[in-house]
């Protein structure tokens, strides 16, 4: 029986890494999220059959409440991923993930108390530290993208310093809990000084880099349940959790090769921050001139092109404009205008977020470029629109080693013969620095927010 | 060190390889669902919950063990349905392509 168990945990386990291995190819990842979702129907069968068939050590208590929490968990979790916007997802990623990260954690802090010894685990502390982490973390990354706390970046030395005597403490607790035996109250400070710390590692940093940060966190949480596994004494978790962490991991190095940045510097240079004091400055001597076109000009221009190319960004995505904009490629495309879409590795606030929401309004997936395959053909372009994208579009990126975006890889927009800017005013975006391509002599810009005036734009070529 | 938490070592240790190697050439386009579908992955500490629940003894355990159940369960169905939405949107655009070349 033990050994029929064992074995479904191994299929069980063999069922995720084929997952993950579909989950990175275009034409098989929905298969593999389905085939990773029924290792997890084997993994949660075989354990309640376990349970029930052979108890380690009398009957199972609390079976009824078993059943309980996993349906409310169950509702609660899918009913809030159905109605989740698409332009949200990040945000509900970071939730889930807090989510696991909590339960990691409550797990450990149960074992803790369960074994009511003075010392704790390795695994135990581990469990307890990075799992807390990731969810005071991650609740932290979904307030900032929900909007709920400030999305600036804050970069001040008493944080940095507060930041370094919390881990201190970690590490004098750990210390404490490992050899000496601090008991209950060590255990608790050492809950309190995670949950602080993954809060104050997470609030500094400003909202261009939360995707990075929630991979991260998605890596923590993966290694925070592979710790629980080690508790636990159970295969199934150890190799899930290990294989989320180190797959989040080489994720979250892959979204800061797209920045190109390091991950030391996401999380501790305060990006954004420092930049919001020159940006100010730039906007306070905003005499800089840029030139205005109205929507009928520049349907005009627009209508009569052979080239076009779409580069949209988040400012397209939260205006939910996304089904207008397809709407007057189609119209233009019927003028004649060859249409493409530029999709920057970061546009929107995820790697690959923009090609979900194109997806989602049947954008057909040949006139979607990365940006390797379009920025040569920039130059060649009559027109490139932009709408609601900024800092993937700054040339500052290219040539000002003062900007703390250089080095960026950006989308040549401004190689186009004429560039039309769709953003509400002036303003620096989300990472808070301005923008030369607004000031550039074939630069228009068009004022209005993604909706309503790719919507005017709609009307105004469908008139002429 | 006993025998078992060795193997346990092992496990841990060819997972990382496999974890890395596994998605190594992931193109750019799936880095959201697959970020997203790993989350649903680690959602397996559902299970963990109900091994503490399962030997819960006193109203303390029993309670942080129905919270870690609650938990991990909307880990892992939340995960695994907003995954499930995105890639559902990569599907539908490609039975769109063949229907869009036959109209001209």
């Amino acid at each position: 029986m033990r050994f029929a168990f064992e074995f479904l945990y191994l299929l069980a386990a063999v069922l995720f890494i084929v997952g993950l291995k579909f989950l990175s190819s275009p034409a098989r990842a929905r298969q593999g999220n389905s085939l990773a979702a029924f290792g997890m129907v084997v993994a949660t069968v075989t354990l309640l059959a376990g349970l029930v068939l052979e108890p380690e050590a009398g009957p199972p208590h609390n079976l009824g409440l078993i059943v309980a929490a996993i349906a409310i968990g169950a509702i609660a979790g899918a009913v809030g991923a159905r109605r989740v916007a698409m332009t949200d997802m990040p945000q509900m990623v970071a939730l889930l993930n807090g989510c696991g990260g909590g339960s990691a954690a409550l797990i450990s802090t149960a074992e803790f108390l369960h074994l009511s010894t003075a010392r704790a685990g390795a695994d135990t502390m581990f469990g307890t530290i990075i799992g807390s982490i990731s969810f005071s973390g991650s609740v932290v990354a979904f307030a900032k993208l929900q909007g709920l706390v400030s999305e600036k970046a804050i970069n001040s030395p008493v944080q940095k310093a507060v930041n370094a005597l919390l881990f201190l403490g970690l590490l004098g607790l750990v210390g404490m809990l490992g050899f000496s035996g601090g008991g209950a109250p060590a255990f608790y400070a050492l809950l309190g000084v995670s949950l602080a710390f993954g809060v104050l590692m997470v609030m500094p940093i400003g909202g261009a880099d939360m995707p990075v940060v929630i991979s991260l966190l998605n890596s923590f949480t993966g290694l925070a349940v592979a710790a629980t596994g080690f508790v636990l004494h159970n295969n199934a978790l150890i190799i899930s959790g290990t294989l989320v962490g180190a797959s989040g991991t080489l994720l979250t190095m892959l979204m800061c090769k797209a920045m190109n940045r390091s991950l030391a510097n996401v999380l501790f240079a305060g990006f954004g921050g420092t930049t919001t004091a020159a940006a100010g400055a730039a906007a306070g001597g905003s005499a800089k001139p840029f030139r205005e076109v109205s929507v009928d000009d520049a349907a005009v221009l627009l209508a009569n092109v052979q080239s076009l190319i779409i580069v949209p960004g988040y400012g397209m995505a939260v205006a939910q404009a996304q089904h207008t904009v397809r709407e007057l490629a189609d119209l233009l495309a019927k003028k004649g205008v060859d249409v493409k879409y530029a999709i920057h590795p970061v546009a929107g606030r995820m790697p690959g977020h923009m090609n979900v929401l194109l997806a989602e309004a049947n954008v057909p997936y040949d006139q979607l470029f990365d940006l390797d395959q379009i920025n040569p053909d920039f130059e060649r372009a009559d027109v490139a629109l932009v709408i609601g994208a900024n800092d993937v579009v700054n040339p500052a990126a290219r040539s000002d080693k003062a900007s703390p975006i250089y080095g960026m890889p950006i989308l040549d927009a401004d190689k186009a013969q004429h560039v039309i800017v769709i953003k509400r005013s002036m303003n620096p975006g989300f990472a808070g620095i301005d923008n030369q391509l607004y000031y550039e002599p074939r630069t228009s810009m068009l004022f209005g927010d993604a909706k309503g005036a790719v919507s005017k734009l709609v009307e105004a070529v469908k008139g002429l | 060190m006993s025998a078992a938490l060795m193997a346990e070592i092992w496990v841990f240790a060819l997972a990382v390889f496999v974890g890395f190697e596994v998605i190594s050439k992931v193109p750019v386009v799936l880095h959201t669902p697959l970020m997203s579908g790993t989350n649903a992955i680690h959602g397996i500490v559902m299970l963990g919950g109900v091994l503490v629940l399962a030997n819960a003894h006193g109203p303390a355990l029993t309670t942080l063990g129905f919270l870690a159940v609650v938990l991990g369960a909307m880990n892992l169905f939340g995960g695994f349905v907003v995954t499930d939405r995105m890639l559902e949107m990569f599907k539908a655009k490609k039975q769109k392509q063949p229907a869009g070349t036959g109209k001209p």
